[in-house]
């Protein structure tokens, strides 16, 4: 076992991926020559050749629809893009196209799609260069969601993703490329729809996914200190989404903090707190809190994009207002 | 029948049986049977005919939203297609789709398509599929002049020619993008022209002659087996109609609408025929065989069972 970066372990499950099926490709800009922005693709050119590593222009709706085309017909595409905001460009091969085609072929057809692309705020990229924006692929039926925050979960996931017979937006997060962790060198799968317990506590439930993983452990090492004991559940895929290890957990500590980055207004967090709601209300000993970020734009000023999105403190507070509010439980 | 006179008495019988197909669809729209949109081919049957009888039964074809005539030239059984319409159980797409998503992977129809361009990319792709795997199929893919100015149709023609992939663009050019005029959306005489800055060959054709839109396609299928590249194909056709069931087509002028009724693509194809000494008695059986075929369609489609709500609600609990 060895300790590797995230974009190392990406780069090792598309080429394990592409050793074991000579009809997975991965397509996007400057993927090739240059090896991607992140340098996730780096080398597959030289290793597998230009035919299954192929540079675009820049013509996102093009090359995505490419992609769902090739997978309608039997192939299995990664397609890179660059940055979650350009999947704007695309939306009707994803929305219409894409998700769509095995509902209304009545079954008769599979898009093993992956969408690989990256999102959040962090290196004062300004407005169209960090959006969190899972919440609209999650609102698409026939669209899964995967948001890996670790180097283990993102090999295990992305090579979950692409030996699935639907499309799959894999959404990285830009900060966490340097990341390191403990990455096996076998060859493993993490099926998709299985949270994670990133760590286990008993007075509180905090439902995360992706950078705000990393966020909500330091919130909850600090919470320790004071007695508090936080469990942290990374989704790591939020289409299919394990609710079961939501209830499970909210059953046991009475009480949910849902933690994200994309902005609070139409979120995956209002979601959350509404199944629990539904299925686990007499167990709830107080209000439901959600932190996540502002109803903003992000903004390129460093200490303004830092108040955009949620920061260690806000989680611990959000986590705090949480068993403050308690009532007894029943 | 010499070889040719039977190919273009198939070509006559795919046209014919398109014909009288959208019309007992019309009909059966009338009767509250088809519900939503329907968009009719009449007017435009040479152009899938053309196309469709110069292919191998595995080339692919992606399709449009008035993507009936594509279906039946690609094989599709007239009865799965009405039972598709009325949203039955036995239609092709279960039910599930309608006219609007008419397809058989089955048949290597991947595809009507509700976006206008947007069925243009997967074209692109499913060409990339056969480049990966070496095959040496091609790819149809049917657009239209409404699509001559949208965005995925200049994407989907630039990635076709850098990467050399085996599509033919066979862009049906019908005057009407919904009630706009083509002469109001491009300044362009004919749309072959945008071929070029794409750096693939382009021609224009009269779309009313099957045989002129097969022989279109000789050296474009030529081209993208042999590995060189797509083509655009543009074939000059008119709608004879509104741009769906329910549009009287008032924005057409009158005039305009008998030109073209004049050279009818059916009656064009009939008179091949009959040029190449095919006795009246002959052409009335194919005829009569279609009137059959339609009557045993609507009926099938009529008799068929609606799909199950619980069949829908257990697949999509299970997704």
């Amino acid at each position: 076992m060895a300790k590797i970066k995230y974009r190392d372990a990406l780069r090792i499950a598309l080429t394990e991926e592409m050793e074991r099926d000579p009809l997975v490709f991965c397509i996007g800009e400057g993927i090739a020559e240059r090896g991607g922005s992140f340098r996730v693709t780096e080398g597959l050119l030289k290793r597998f050749g230009p035919t299954r590593v192929i540079d675009t222009p820049l013509a996102e709706a093009g090359f995505t629809g490419l992609g769902a085309g090739a997978a309608i017909a039997g192939a299995r595409p990664v397609v890179e893009i660059l940055f979650v905001d350009f999947v704007m460009l695309a939306m009707d091969q994803i929305v219409n196209q894409a998700a769509k085609y095995r509902f209304m072929s009545g079954g008769q057809g599979r898009v093993p799609l992956v969408i690989r692309t990256q999102g959040g705020a962090g290196e004062a990229l300004a407005a169209q260069h960090s959006q969190s924006l899972e919440g609209l692929f999650y609102h698409v039926p026939g669209l899964k969601v995967v948001m890996p925050s670790t180097p283990y979960d993102a090999k295990g996931l992305l090579k979950a993703s692409i030996r699935d017979d639907d499309p799959v937006m894999f959404i990285e997060h830009k900060l966490l490329y340097m990341t390191e962790g403990e990455v096996p060198d076998e060859d493993y799968v993490i099926p998709l729809g299985h949270a994670d317990v990133k760590r286990a506590g008993t007075d509180v439930t905090v439902v995360t996914y992706s950078l705000m993983t990393l966020r909500c452990l330091e919130a909850a090492d600090r919470l320790a200190e004071r007695g508090i004991s936080a469990e942290i559940i990374d989704l790591r895929s939020l289409v299919p989404m394990d609710t079961d290890t939501i209830i499970e957990s909210v059953r046991r500590t009475h009480r949910l903090v849902v933690v994200h980055e994309a902005v609070k207004r139409g979120g995956i967090g209002g979601d959350i707190a509404a199944t629990v709601v539904e299925q686990a209300f007499d167990s709830l000993a107080g209000p439901i809190i959600r932190v996540c970020g502002k109803n903003t734009p992000i903004p390129y000023n460093t200490s303004l994009q830092r108040a955009a999105v949620p920061s260690v403190d806000e989680i611990v507070a959000g986590i705090e207002a949480s068993m403050g509010a308690s009532i007894p439980v029943r | 029948m010499p070889v040719e006179t039977a190919s273009i008495a198939a070509m006559y019988e795919t046209a014919l049986t398109i014909r009288r197909f959208e019309q007992r669809a019309i009909e059966q729209y009338r009767l509250g049977n088809i519900r939503g949109y329907l968009h009719p081919y009449l007017g435009e049957e040479a152009v899938a005919v053309g196309a469709v009888a110069a292919l191998r039964p595995s080339d692919y074809i992606v399709s449009t939203h008035r993507g009936h005539g594509h279906a039946i030239a690609k094989g599709h059984e007239p009865r799965l297609m009405m039972a598709e319409l009325l949203g039955k159980a036995t239609g092709y797409c279960r039910g599930r789709g309608g006219s609007m998503h008419v397809s058989s992977l089955a048949l290597r129809n991947l595809g009507a398509n509700g976006v206008v361009a947007g069925g243009m990319p997967l074209a692109v792709g499913a060409a990339f599929a056969i480049h990966l795997r070496g095959d040496s199929d091609v790819v149809v893919s049917f657009c239209s002049d409404g699509a001559a100015a949208n965005g995925a149709l200049h994407e989907s023609f630039n990635l076709a020619a850098i990467y050399h992939l085996p599509v033919i663009f066979v862009l049906e050019n019908n005057n009407y993008a919904v009630s706009t005029p083509i002469r109001d959306t491009a300044l362009v005489e004919n749309l072959s022209e945008r071929a070029a800055g794409y750096g693939m060959p382009g021609v224009t054709v009269d779309g009313n002659d099957a045989l002129v839109v097969r022989a279109a396609m000789e050296k474009p299928l030529q081209r993208a087996r042999a590995g060189e590249g797509p083509t655009l194909i543009e074939c000059k056709t008119y709608r004879q109609g509104g741009h769906h069931v329910n549009d009287p087509g008032l924005y057409m002028p009158k005039d305009e609408l008998e030109r073209w009724r004049a050279r009818d693509p059916v009656g064009i194809l009939r008179q091949h025929l009959v040029d190449a000494g095919v006795a009246e008695a002959e052409i009335a059986q194919i005829d009569q065989r279609i009137e059959v075929l339609m009557d045993e369609a609507v009926q099938f489609a009529i008799d068929s069972p609606e799909p199950a709500v619980a069949d829908f609600l257990a697949e999509i609990s299970a997704a």
